[in-house]
């Protein structure tokens, strides 16, 4: 596309495209923007009227958002350590030649092809229950105090779910990039002298900085809306202990019926979810230049 | 100190023999190529003596010491791959220093011998860049300089050079030739590029499926094949074979004659017609038809005038000519 004339048809005809996608964004962004300054309860239909920003007070102001926003940081953070980290061992050990490669990489991909609510729900019943669950069994069997994960911890163990589902995109995406990395390069190291963990340190990590960095970017925007998890294991509870800002403000406007006030705490979101990516992007948005 | 002895070496990937039974001495401070068609084994080979492959069997000495077990690290060898494979994320002076680093030197005593090295390789504008913005050459210069500053008893080197254009080869080569003569340390360079064999080597090894051909100084070699391989190999254009009744003539089953090696001249035993012919300035490479012998290449001065489809007559130069039995083997004058 270098001449004049092609570019200005291609730019014509992606338009449609760009504009239904436009529209697509704006369209509900904007009403929830509007419905944000309204009163607007569908308890009492007929009442709505514009109030500025005393939605936004209320949300600042309820006792469960601050909880919610260390949350969800937690959560988020939570997720992306265990992840990454687990990422970068898991890939390093799938990259070593063994016996079974093939199925044992299919398996390590599976989790991250089941529903998160399905999920979500063979943990909280088949593993973490504290009567039926495995982990229960297990803590018997040991003669100790079964572990009653979503009471005592529940916060924990809702990072734990999210990270067993997440681990294997990321292992995925390190593993290819780890699969890129020039098997000379390590062998000169070798020859240079490194051990393998200086050479680990030195070029392995180096090399897989970019793809952290894309893993550490598209988790972040999917993890910040985790809901499903929550859900269907701790509803938020016990008290706000597991109450993350999307939580809130479900609860807020499908709970107590409050569409100004979950619009708002939607905006809310939506701005930390800004900020968070503006930061992310400061910090190793470099990584990704080339 | 560098003196590399391997005995009975060999290598078998998978089943598959692909060293089969090296036995090879090189010398303290010679410079020693290893030629040979493609997948002949010499990366193989050199990989073998760097300690990045394990041996099927045999021994490896270096130093007199045996090393066939010592992990690659310990061999006291350096390398320089064909990609160079430096580090992409380390600056220039990194890269350099990053052997010194792994043996724990001394910060000062580092930067002191990475400052030297840049400035045998003309490196040190560069020290501060990435090995992304350099050219070819410079790269290959910072691999050379990674593997001096180690001062290793002996320098691998596999295929360094291919990987540049022409021009740049013939100016690199020179400079590994000279780091040879100032450093005086064991060098062992594979390439296929026959040119780079024979101008910089002291002995060279010419290998096939595996196996040695022959050992010798470049102009053995040339003078003195041991069989039609390394006759064919060594020398370029490729010397002529003649089979049938003119090979017969001369109590061989092969005939091998150089084409520097076939005169013009009008009374010349072997008749035949000019085929094409590339004019390279210098020389003049003709094709001619021999009857009864078949195709020969022809090397003639820079200003022969013959023209496709010419009548010519040929006389080989006496005591020029090769003579080889049935198994390929050559027979002694
Ligand atoms: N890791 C390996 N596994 C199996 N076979 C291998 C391996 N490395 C090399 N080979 C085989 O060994 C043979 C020799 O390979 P090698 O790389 O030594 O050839 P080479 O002489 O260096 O050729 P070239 O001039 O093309 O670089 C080839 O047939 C190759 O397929
Ligand atoms: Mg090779």
């Amino acid at each position: 596309m270098a001449t004049q004339a092609s570019r200005t048809a291609s730019r014509l005809m992606l338009s449609p495209a760009v504009v239904l996608l436009f529209l697509w964004m704006i369209v509900p962004l904007g009403m929830t923007v509007y419905f944000s300054f309204l009163r607007f309860n569908l308890l009492m239909p007929g009442t709505e009227e514009f109030t500025g920003f005393e939605n936004y007070l209320y949300f600042f102001t309820d006792p469960a958002f601050w909880p919610a926003l260390v949350n969800t940081l937690t959560l988020v953070l939570g997720v992306l350590v265990i992840t990454v980290l687990g990422g970068v061992g898991l890939a390093v050990l799938l990259d070593q030649p063994m016996w079974g490669q093939g199925i044992v990489r299919i398996l390590v991909i599976a989790p991250f092809l089941v529903m998160p609510s399905v999920s979500a729900l063979v943990w909280k019943n088949m593993l973490m229950n504290p009567v039926n669950g495995l982990f229960a069994a297990a803590a018997r069997g040991l003669g100790l105090e079964p572990f009653d994960f979503f009471a005592e911890a529940p916060l924990a163990s809702i990072i734990t779910i999210v990270a067993w589902q997440w681990l294997p995109f990321a292992t995925l995406i390190l593993l290819t990039a780890l699969q890129s990395l020039d098997r000379e390069q390590m062998e000169a190291a070798e020859m240079d002298g490194a051990g393998p963990f200086w050479r680990f340190l030195h070029l392995t990590v180096p090399h897989l900085m970019r793809a952290i960095t894309v893993v550490v970017l598209i988790q972040t925007i999917f993890l910040l809306s985790v809901f499903a998890e929550i859900l269907v294991t701790t509803n938020g509870g016990p008290g706000t202990a597991s109450t993350t800002l999307t939580f809130l403000v479900y609860m807020q406007s499908m709970l107590q019926f409050d569409v100004g006030l979950g619009s708002a705490g939607g905006i809310v979101a939506v701005i930390l979810a800004n900020i968070v990516a503006i930061f992310l992007m400061r910090m190793i948005g470099k990584n990704l230049e080339t | 100190m560098g003196e590399i002895v391997l005995s009975q070496v060999k290598k078998s990937f998978g089943g598959i023999s692909i060293i089969q039974g090296i036995d090879l001495t090189i010398e303290d401070g010679e410079f020693v190529v290893f030629v040979g068609p493609s997948g002949c084994g010499k990366s193989t080979l050199l990989r073998l003596i760097a300690g990045l492959e394990d041996t099927s069997s045999g021994t490896i000495a270096i130093d007199g010491r045996d090393a066939t077990r010592l992990p690659p690290a310990r061999r006291g060898l350096a390398m320089v791959f064909q990609s160079y494979a430096l580090y992409p994320h380390m600056t220039v002076g990194k890269n350099i220093a990053f052997p010194l680093r792994m043996a724990g030197m001394p910060k000062e005593e580092q930067e002191r011998k990475v400052e030297a090295a840049a400035k045998v390789l003309n490196l040190t504008p560069y020290l501060d860049r990435r090995p992304s913005q350099l050219s070819g050459g410079q790269r290959q210069r910072v691999a050379i300089g990674r593997a001096i500053v180690r001062e290793p008893s002996a320098f691998l080197f596999d295929e360094p050079l291919s990987n540049l254009d022409a021009a740049l080869r013939v100016s690199m080569r020179q400079e590994i030739s000279e780091l040879h003569q100032s450093l005086k340390t064991t060098m062992v360079y594979v390439t296929h590029d026959q040119v780079e064999a024979m101008t910089m080597a002291d002995k060279i090894v010419v290998l096939n499926a595996g196996r040695i051909e022959q050992v010798g100084s470049p102009l053995e070699l040339y003078k003195t094949p041991a069989n039609l391989f390394v006759a064919g190999f060594i020398g370029s254009p490729k010397m002529n074979f003649i089979e049938g009744a003119e090979a017969a003539k001369h109590a061989a089953h092969t005939l091998g004659v150089r084409p520097e090696h076939v005169d013009i001249a009008a009374d010349g035993p072997w008749k035949g017609v000019v085929g094409i012919s590339e004019h390279l300035g210098s020389d003049t490479f003709l094709k001619v038809q021999v009857e009864g012998i078949g195709p020969l290449t022809v090397r003639a001065g820079g200003e022969v005038r013959l023209r496709h489809g010419d009548p010519v007559s040929l006389a080989p130069q006496t005591g020029k000519l090769h003579r080889f039995d049935a198994a390929g083997k050559t027979i002694a004058a």
